[in-house]
């Protein structure tokens, strides 16, 4: 609550400089503004950005740091029998000293301990404080002497600011790319601690998939198996169904809607099948987990074949039509950036409509198709609710759809979701199941962007 | 000989004719496959959600009599010690006084939600006055009782599951509650004021929303700020090179990771390393920026794209630097269109379930989380948990709440779709 009222000082703060900025600009200017190097406004905004940067800044390292700066000097002066302890150890005793100043109960046996180290957490979070509020109030005076001292009519205080504020432009497109490396670091960092437990070679090659690592020595069914082969099979198993759904019926929509229907019809059924796409995940599982594959099972059964309630059959239908819009939105518009020449030399020839589409247009679109296609393979390996609801969690090595498969991202979920110790292969296994999908994805789609912008260069 | 060729090529046309109608055909029934499906998995939604908007109470006179209360009733903490589940078990067996083996009681007492006694607390506690007094009371019945009502008169074989989970007796005595006008459905306030429960009739999404509402709040003030700031450096300051190169490409290829990889890294990142809290909306938040940041910046930048030359050149030309030609002009131009990128990136953010269940977002949380930091869950997640419920009533509920969220995302495609019409320029 306190580094709330420092911010709000600071904002208050920052309003002042501006005005005093503007004013001190005006001043000196003589009175006529035509003096001035820059308009009186960017002199505010300089006294502003001198009084306010330095200080927030600080505001913002210092409550992401002081928590864990106090905790470690809390842990250098403990008794020396406590030093002693594990890292986990002492982990629970941290976590148990915050908890009883939040006012919850406490699981310790040292109720005491507790107590005393809270009084002293206390102690050292008020002066980690009065420390912030002296700091950050005399960077706030400091920048505000600074601008006081510089501005004069002839400073040009409109390249400072302006350079500020392409900085932080930069420094907005620089976090898609630290989104990046954080995600290939986070994940590669706890997938190399899972292959020092399981070796590259089994994880990838391996035909048995079963995560329970042993608690005793004697439990039963916890063998710790981590060949992720019938993984990988369960996804593409599910995503061949849903491409096999998607494919055929987005494909010759996209072509109905872009060759034969008429503007209207186009303008009523393209939103129509957009919808599709913009359906949460949640729903398609929902209705495929409750709705399509009791569905699918009964009539498996009716016909007299056995067939699994989390089948892989349900789960890559769903997926499919989710998929359409995907598929059918790129395909309209490969095809409707074919040229007209080709279209017109076709029927010149005496071409039917559809034999120009199909020896004619497609060929000529065929790329950016394919780019289109590999986009959707992206996006129904990477799927996760449909098949976390809808799919099996047992990992069987199968190509029958009507079996219970499992996919990589179900694993996922599965590993992470719920009670888990950080450090045990079972979780970090997680992580090396997304690092695999987050590879496989990103080739899939460099391939695919590649293909989709080199046919685009080809009619432009 | 010439009359064989003409034949041969007419039945030739003709096959071609038929090959253009099939391949028409084609089309259309693909497009009908697709729609019929939508149109399928929206009335299986309402038909089962519907239901979830009513739920079924009961009346029956409550006796408070004054010795079930401590005797110093002044204040709220020793009202809150009565026994008011006693209470209700006495007024059933009024109602019931035929009732009186042990295990019938029980049944009986199966009939009324558990959460009942709670009900009865707060009234109590709102009007101390009324202690002492008999009150008529409508008290939210049981789930099993709730479908056994709304089911029975619709479809019989519906009802044979459904009421294979009521005995016999507790029939009859729905029954007769049932012609003593003791029994109704009514609208069900308790779907959008409370948060989860175990019992499905207790079940509310209030909960869920302000959680998704928090989280969205979060992802709202990062990411449109930094996703329309990156679009603006890239657009217009960036000098094409290969650093820009790498990050555009970068972009759109974040554009297509898949969700659950953003929350394996929010997992590792925020929650591990940099102890954001789990499961509370503003580690969920940090995730979805990161997910929506890419669609906002890609659309935001064909915005700026589409802002002609010309009135960069007429800032240029009377003087303007740069960066007041982008802020002052190209900017306020695009704002439309941004929002518009925006608010459908939002619209994603707010359906999307698998990051949220890497972080925590799945937890089972009764209260409604009241500041970014407390634990919570969202309302896709919220729909993924109830969905794994075996209640039937959980069935109805789960249904219900996607019925919400569609009202959600067609709401805000809506404002979309009305801003790019309102500030749509043909240049």
């Amino acid at each position: 609550m306190d580094t709330t009222n420092l911010f709000i000082v600071i904002c208050l703060l920052a309003a002042a400089a501006y005005v005093f900025g503007r004013r001190r600009a005006y001043v000196s200017s003589g009175g006529s503004i035509q003096n001035l190097h820059s308009l009186p406004g960017h002199y505010g905004l300089y006294a502003f950005i001198l009084t306010t940067l330095p200080a927030v800044a600080l505001l913002m390292f210092w409550s992401m740091l002081a928590p864990r700066v106090i905790e470690a000097l809390l842990l250098t002066d403990l008794p020396v029998e406590i030093k002693a302890w594990s890292q986990e150890q002492l982990g629970l005793l941290l976590n148990d000293v915050r908890n009883s100043l939040k006012g919850y109960s406490v699981a310790s046996d040292n109720p005491e301990l507790i107590a005393h180290l809270g009084e002293r957490y206390t102690a050292m979070a008020q002066t980690s404080n009065w420390l912030l509020w002296a700091t950050s109030l005399s960077l706030c005076a400091g920048g505000l002497a600074w601008a006081w001292r510089s501005i004069r009519a002839d400073h040009p205080a409109r390249h400072r600011v302006e350079t500020v504020a392409v900085s932080g432009l930069i420094a907005c497109s620089l976090i898609a790319l630290l989104t990046t490396i954080g995600i290939v670091l986070s994940v590669l960092f706890e997938s190399l601690r899972f292959f020092q437990h399981v070796p590259v070679t089994e994880f990838l090659f391996g035909l048995e998939w079963s995560p329970q690592t042993a608690i005793r020595a004697d439990q039963v069914g916890s063998s710790g198996a981590f060949g992720a082969v019938p993984l990988f099979t369960g996804t593409l198993l599910i995503s061949a169904i849903a491409m096999l759904v998607a494919v055929p019926v987005g494909l010759m929509s996209s072509i109905y809607l872009a060759e034969y229907a008429s503007q209207r019809i186009r303008a009523i059924l393209k939103p129509l099948l957009e919808i599709l796409a913009g359906i949460p995940t949640v729903v398609y599982g929902f209705f495929a987990a409750l709705t399509v594959a009791p569905l699918i099972r009964d009539a498996g059964n009716w016909l007299g074949l056995e067939v699994a309630s989390e089948s892989a059959l349900a789960a890559g239908l769903v997926m499919g039509i989710m998929i359409i819009p995907f598929v059918s939105s790129i395909s309209d518009d490969v095809i409707s950036a074919v040229p007209r020449a080709m279209r017109e030399g076709s029927y010149g020839l005496g071409a039917t409509q559809s034999e120009t589409i199909r020896r004619v247009i497609i060929p000529a679109a065929l790329p950016g198709i394919v780019g289109g296609i590999l986009l959707a393979v992206s996006r129904a390996i990477g799927e996760t609710m449909i098949v976390v609801m809808a799919a099996g969690l047992a990992a069987n090595l199968t190509a029958n759809p009507l079996e219970a498969v499992t996919t990589v991202t179900v694993q996922i979920v599965t590993l992470l979701v719920g009670d888990q110790e950080f450090d045990s292969p079972k979780t970090l296994a997680a992580f090396a199941l997304g690092l695999t999908l987050f590879i496989i994805t990103l080739i899939l789609n460099i391939i695919a962007l590649q293909i989709v912008r080199r046919y685009r260069e080809q009619y432009d | 000989m010439e009359q064989r060729t003409v034949d041969l090529m007419q039945k030739r046309l003709k096959r071609r004719y038929a090959a253009e109608r099939r391949f028409q055909w084609y089309g259309k029934i693909s497009i009908l496959i697709a729609l019929t499906f939508l149109l399928l998995m929206f009335i299986n939604i309402v038909g089962k959600g519907h239901h979830a908007f009513l739920q079924t109470h009961i009346r029956l006179t409550v006796d408070l009599e004054s010795d079930a209360f401590p005797a110093e009733t002044s204040s709220t903490n020793a009202l809150y010690t009565a026994d008011y589940s006693g209470l209700i078990k006495k007024a059933l067996r009024k109602q019931f006084p035929e009732v009186t083996k042990r295990g019938d009681k029980r049944a009986l007492y199966q009939l009324i939600s558990p959460g009942a006694g709670y009900q009865l607390r707060d009234r109590i506690v709102a009007e101390p006055a009324l202690i002492g007094q008999a009150i008529e009371l409508w008290l939210t019945a049981d789930d099993d009782v709730d479908m056994y009502v709304k089911y029975t008169p619709r479809d019989m074989s519906e009802s044979e599951s459904s009421t294979q989970r009521l005995s016999e007796k507790q029939r009859g005595w729905l029954e007769q509650l049932r012609s003593e006008g003791r029994l109704k459905t009514q609208f069900n306030t308790a779907f959008f004021t409370a948060g989860d429960s175990r019992e499905p009739e207790l079940a509310g999404i209030w909960g869920a929303l302000v959680g998704s509402f928090f989280t969205l709040l979060v992802t709202l003030c990062l990411s449109f700020p930094i996703g329309v700031g990156a679009a603006i450096y890239l657009e217009e300051f960036a000098p094409k090179n290969k650093w820009t190169d790498v990050i555009e490409v970068n972009v759109n290829n974040l554009a297509a990771v898949p969700s659950i990889v953003f929350g394996l890294l929010g997992l590792a990142v925020f929650i591990n390393f940099f102890g954001v809290p789990r499961s509370a909306p503003i580690a969920g938040g940090f995730v979805l920026t990161l997910m929506t940041l890419p669609v906002i910046i890609i659309s935001s930048r064909a915005v700026l794209k589409a802002v002609p030359p010309s009135i960069r050149e007429a800032a240029l030309g009377i003087g303007a630097s740069k960066v007041q030609m982008v802020f002052s002009h190209v900017v306020p131009l695009a704002l439309p269109g941004m929002l518009t990128g925006t608010i459908i990136g939002m619209g994603r953010a707010l359906g999307e379930t698998a990051p949220l269940l890497m972080i925590g977002m799945m937890a089972f949380v009764v209260d409604i989380p009241a500041g970014l930091f407390d634990s919570s869950t969202a309302l896709p997640v919220q729909i993924y948990l109830w969905a794994d419920s075996p209640e039937r009533g959980f069935e109805e509920r789960t249904s219900a709440a996607i019925m919400v969220l569609l009202a959600f995302l067609v709401v805000m495609n809506a404002a979309a779709v009305y801003l790019r019409k309102r500030f749509e320029r043909k240049w």
